[in-house]
């Protein structure tokens, strides 16, 4: 059972929230070819370790946040908003 | 890289333990021996500095790819590298059911291809798996998928494959223990098909260990591979807790890890890895003999043959590698249960596990070549690679052999993605976490 911190709402069970993805993945620009957008679309990295990625608050704040949690152990290490940025840099490295 | 060794190495020194012939015959001589006469179902092989195939993961696919290598297509200078003990994978932690209930044309075909496969299969491998073709019972809750299912049960038909309505009134006959007008989701019929079943899922580990051993591949247990060698773009070999190992074809038949083991060759997989859960009662006397599964939630179940209740449901939903579930999940599997066959609140869950799942991006296995000569890839199986053993095995076994696809594969391509032609069987797109 994921407890998540959300900035907004406080700590909270994750049957509030909708798990939306990886958060690393980002919209390649509009010329990029079709190999980067099968890349976007389709490939991730699937570490077995700190993965960042994205849950919406559906049962409380309704914000989208991005939360670093580690695969094996679900520990959650950071939680921020996306307000803050898009999408996180690699500066929210555990 | 170590040294190329001879390629065709059986020499009689070479310790070649058979188990013999398993027979009814061979049981009541045993019996009356003292049990002294079997030996290990396959033997313990170390592995050799170099073969024609490794196959990386000793689980259901990779020792049935094994077993069809030197079975069907005569390449017997296999390796299977298995991390730990077989049969501890996921081969040994489904829910052990078989099935080719499948909505796309091209699925309906493999998955029921495998059904064929798995009709045969323990004559073919001299090993009782218990394939027990009990049925599969789906049931409908609504009018919209009682034209759903009509229509995937239309498409089965038209390809040959069995599938049969089934009314309120022999629903009642089938499956008593079932609340037809339960107050949250009536239901109002079920879709069967009778070639379903269960089977006795480390048997089949076991058996195709056995069959794969005995027809000369090297299967080495304790062995886990922690690098792939590359020369260039080429694959050479793995490296191994057990020293190098360098091979013309590399196969990888780790589903659940199959980024992970991709990653070390420099491939990125259009693949998520999740947990699925799943549940065993209590032994109770017979009270359902087919495999039933609701419609209006994840949920299905049918009983082992020692009485225990098995049933399970959807996916945890984010990324994990961790071998256990969550609660939430759990309680909705359970409160799934208990909508359908009320009169089981009463039992106790006895066991409660999980099981790392790839989870492909359109929700369907990919048995492919990859961008690297060399490798091929064996995986993405989401949830439902059990079934797939006997076919998944056969055309990757085809695939390293002939250097194509199986004719009814050939649409699990990794190119597939790119090329804009995904197998989505739920239509739900590319996430993981929806399939």
């Amino acid at each position: 059972m994921l407890r998540i911190p959300c900035p907004w709402c406080g700590e909270r069970d994750e049957i509030e929230f909708r798990y939306r993805g990886d958060a690393r993945v980002a919209r390649p620009a509009g010329d990029a070819g079709p190999a980067a957008f099968t890349a976007y679309v389709y490939e991730r990295d699937n570490p077995c370790g700190w993965h960042l990625e994205w849950w919406l608050h559906t049962g409380g704040c309704r914000k989208l946040l991005w939360v670093l949690r580690h695969t094996v152990t679900h520990e959650i290490r950071k939680v921020g908003s996306s307000l803050e940025r898009a999408v996180p840099s690699a500066d929210v490295e555990p | 890289m170590t040294p190329q060794a001879p390629s065709r190495p059986h020499s009689s020194s070479r310790e070649r333990a058979s188990s013999g012939r398993y027979s009814a015959w061979r049981l009541l001589k045993e019996g009356l021996g003292g049990q002294r006469g079997w030996s290990s179902a396959w033997r313990k092989a170390a592995p050799r500095p170099r073969y024609r195939v490794v196959i990386v993961g000793g689980g259901g696919h990779g020792l049935a790819t094994a077993y069809y290598l030197a079975a069907q297509f005569g390449i017997t200078d296999v390796a299977v590298l298995e991390r730990g003990p077989i049969g501890l994978g996921n081969v040994g932690r489904n829910t052990t059911i078989i099935r080719s209930n499948y909505f796309q044309p091209q699925n309906v075909r493999f998955y029921d291809y495998s059904l064929k496969l798995w009709e045969g299969l323990e004559e073919r491998l001299n090993f009782n798996a218990m394939v027990s073709q009990r049925g599969t019972l789906n049931l409908f809750h609504s009018e919209a998928q009682r034209d759903l299912f009509t229509r995937r049960a239309n498409m089965m038909r038209l390809l040959g494959v069995d599938a049969e309505a089934v009314s309120r009134e022999r629903l009642r006959e089938i499956v008593p223990l079932v609340e037809l007008d339960n107050g949250r989701y009536p239901v109002l019929g079920g879709f069967l098909q009778r070639r379903g079943g269960t089977v006795r899922h480390d048997a089949v580990a076991w058996g195709y260990a056995r069959a794969a051993s005995a027809a000369g591949v090297d299967v080495v247990e304790q062995c886990e591979v922690t690098g792939i060698c590359r020369d260039g773009a080429r694959v050479t070999g793995v490296l191994t807790t057990r020293g190098a190992v360098a091979a013309d074809t590399v196969c990888l038949a780790v589903a659940g890890h199959s980024s992970r083991l991709a990653a070390m060759a420099g491939l990125k997989l259009p693949i998520e890895s999740h947990v699925l859960q799943a549940f065993v009662t209590e032994s109770i006397k017979p009270v359902l003999d087919v495999v039933l599964t609701y419609g209006a939630g994840h949920f299905y179940v049918s009983q082992s043959d020692k009485g225990g209740l098995v049933y399970g449901g959807a996916i945890d939903g984010y990324n994990s590698y961790g071998q256990r579930g969550a609660l939430p999940m759990t309680e909705e599997v359970a409160a799934a249960a208990m909508t359908v066959m009320p009169g089981l609140a009463r039992l106790k869950v006895l066991r409660q596990w999980g099981g790392v799942m790839d989870m492909s991006m359109d929700g369907s296995p990919i048995i492919s070549k990859t961008p690297l000569p060399g490798l091929i890839l064996n995986g993405g199986w989401c949830y439902g690679g059990f079934k797939a053993i006997p076919a998944g095995g056969m055309a990757t076994a085809h695939l390293i052999a002939h250097g194509a696809a199986h004719p009814l594969a050939a649409h699990l391509d990794l190119e597939r993605f790119a090329l804009g032609r995904t197998v989505d069987e739920r239509g739900v797109g590319p996430f993981p976490y929806a399939h």
